[in-house]
């Protein structure tokens, strides 16, 4: 049972990229958001789901579900503007599940 | 196909746009970017989204419009009124948008970023439909979207770089603040700084004017100077006027176009010549639509159309009537056709492009225009005298035989209005007057010009009765009497 589904938008296997990656990472580990999927999508082996997305900054991370939408650009190190931008604060801490399961 | 060579080994590309080709020398450099800057409301999208069109429609070239401000909703919408199919044809894979129209949320920002996806989308669509046309629209929004200008300045670089190396012929908008300033907001010609095309909307006496010029062109040759230009839905989008390609000195013809009324031909050592552009002039009331309607009628099987701005057609045919002129039954036949506006509906190059649209369509031999004096006014003298310039080259160059006709201001004839610019075009004046006579005013008429003929030089008082006009004898008198009118 998916709750939060994530997308990440991003160029090639750059350092940013890998940069907004572990930085996604860490943070729903940290937050123990622990029912997430996420998939890394790179615009330059799927453009087309990029135009459908009208992603254009790169990286982006969409949050599709729960709704409504929500979308952040950047690397994601402000934790902080993360959250905000994704509506994640609201969601109350576990006991520290790991996210990866 | 669409290509062909320039000056300095650049290859030109044909656009298809009305009017560009001539004043391009050929069209846009080939596989190259060409800046397209104008205020807001001078017709940038429009232009370049008909290169699209005109590509798809003549050459059957797809095409890939990156929208930055509209969303492609709109767009579709925008250009319905124009018969463009933009639907249909990203159906068929003709046409591509990219969608960079900003969001209606801005999304936040949290870390550092660059605009990654822009080039892949662009280069995904070119090579998804095959285009060899691309529009760029406008390319200096994302200074407003985004505020680090380094990151902008950076992205629009890759950007023209990678359309160098994919050679696909593009235009690229942007947006201009003052009509006769920099050409463009946020220094983007730097990026497009071998060919610039300006677009201005001006204002002209009282009256807005769209006009467009080539600045430069990656080193080939191009006209020089402003063209006027017409959006409309008739020409289907925009089209060029191309004043300098015009010749206006063709050879007329020694044929003539009867009158269908033997003295009226006499006067005029035959009638009209084939081919040439002849005026009446003279004051209300004289009889300029009479000769008119005789000139359109009088070889009922040639086909012939009236161009009536001062009348509507029910008064037009209800006149004919009167004067025993078979108008109406030529319409009926078909090989008549009345053409009525308002002058003040359209500006000139509107009615300009409509009228090329009905002539090109009807063809026809004789062309009668009731009045230039009522399109004079709804213009500026230098946009007149474009409308009289490219009309009159059209109907030439048609082979057409055409009567103007314009009203003097003053009840002797002569002054004729705009007369110098108008008589330099025209290879006959016909000048209708009143004329007092034994105390009496009666109607004169004269050919006062005709270009490679003997015409009667006399001036001949003329009747009207239900069988039209009849041409009496030279009118005696002292000469003072005949070309005044000396009871006013």
């Amino acid at each position: 049972m998916d709750q939060y589904l994530l997308k990440l938008y991003v160029t090639g296997r750059t350092p940013r990229s890998q940069q907004a990656i572990d930085n996604l990472d860490a943070l729903l580990k940290d937050g123990s958001h622990d029912h997430y999927r996420l998939e890394v999508i790179d615009v330059l082996e799927d453009p087309q789901r990029a135009e459908e997305h009208k992603v254009l900054a790169t990286p982006t991370l969409i949050k599709e579900l729960p709704p409504p939408v929500r979308r952040v650009i950047g690397d994601l190190s402000d934790r902080h503007q993360v959250l905000l931008g994704l509506d994640l604060e609201s969601v109350p801490d576990s006991e520290g599940g790991d996210a990866n399961d | 196909m669409t290509e062909g060579t320039g000056a300095a080994g650049v290859g030109k590309f044909a656009t298809g746009i009305p009017g560009f080709e001539y004043i391009s020398d050929g069209g846009l450099p080939a596989g190259r970017a060409t800046l397209v800057a104008g205020s807001s409301g001078s017709g940038k999208s429009i232009f370049s989204a008909q290169f699209l069109v005109a590509g798809i429609q003549q050459a059957g070239d797809p095409g890939v419009f990156v929208t930055f401000e509209e969303p492609p909703a709109a767009i579709r919408d925008n250009f319905e009124s124009l018969d463009w199919a933009i639907g249909e044809w990203e159906a068929q894979g003709l046409w591509a948008f990219v969608d960079l129209s900003p969001e209606e949320e801005q999304p936040e920002v949290a870390g550092d970023f660059d605009l990654g996806a822009l080039l892949p989308r662009i280069e995904h669509a070119v090579n998804r439909v095959g285009a060899r046309r691309l529009v760029i629209d406008s390319i200096g929004t994302l200074y407003s979207q985004f505020s680090d200008r380094h990151m902008v300045r950076r992205a629009l670089g890759q950007l023209m770089a990678a359309v160098r190396r994919m050679g696909v012929t593009t235009l690229v908008t942007a947006e201009r603040t003052e009509e006769y300033g920099a050409v463009a907001r946020f220094e983007v010609e730097e990026f497009v700084a071998d060919s610039v095309v300006l677009l201005r909307n001006i204002l002209d006496g009282d009256k807005r004017r769209r006009t467009l010029e080539i600045l430069k062109m990656r080193g080939t040759s191009h006209q020089k100077g402003e063209y006027p230009f017409s959006v409309s839905a008739e020409a289907e989008g925009v089209s060029i006027i191309p004043l300098s390609a015009i010749e206006l000195n063709q050879p007329a013809s020694t044929e003539r176009a009867s009158f269908g009324v033997p003295e009226l031909d006499a006067m005029c050592a035959g009638g009209l010549l084939r081919r040439s552009v002849s005026l009446v002039a003279g004051p209300t009331g004289t009889g300029k639509s009479l000769l008119s309607s005789h000139f359109l009628t009088g070889a009922p099987d040639e086909r012939a159309l009236l161009i009536a701005f001062e009348e509507g057609s029910d008064q037009l045919r209800r006149n004919a009537d009167g004067w025993g002129l078979p108008l109406r039954a030529m319409e009926e036949r078909g090989s008549l056709r009345i053409e009525s506006a308002y002058p003040e509906t359209a500006a000139l190059e509107d009615h300009l492009v409509r009228l090329k649209n009905v002539l090109d369509e009807f063809r026809p031999e004789r062309v009668a225009l009731d009045s230039l004096s009522a399109l004079e006014r709804i213009g500026s003298d230098r946009g007149f005298r474009e409308f009289l310039i490219a009309l009159v080259a059209h109907l030439r160059a048609q082979g057409i035989t055409t009567l103007l006709t314009t009203n003097t201001s003053n009840l002797q004839g002569g002054g004729i209005a705009s007369e110098a610019q108008v008589s330099s075009m025209t290879d006959t004046i016909l000048l209708l007057r009143y004329a007092e006579q034994a105390a009496q005013v009666k109607r004169a008429l004269v050919v006062l010009k005709m270009r490679g003929s003997d015409q009667d030089k006399a001036v001949r008082e003329f009747t009207v009765s239900d069988r039209g006009i009849r041409v009496g004898e030279p009118l005696q008198g002292k000469g003072g009497t005949l070309l005044g009118f000396t009871g006013v």
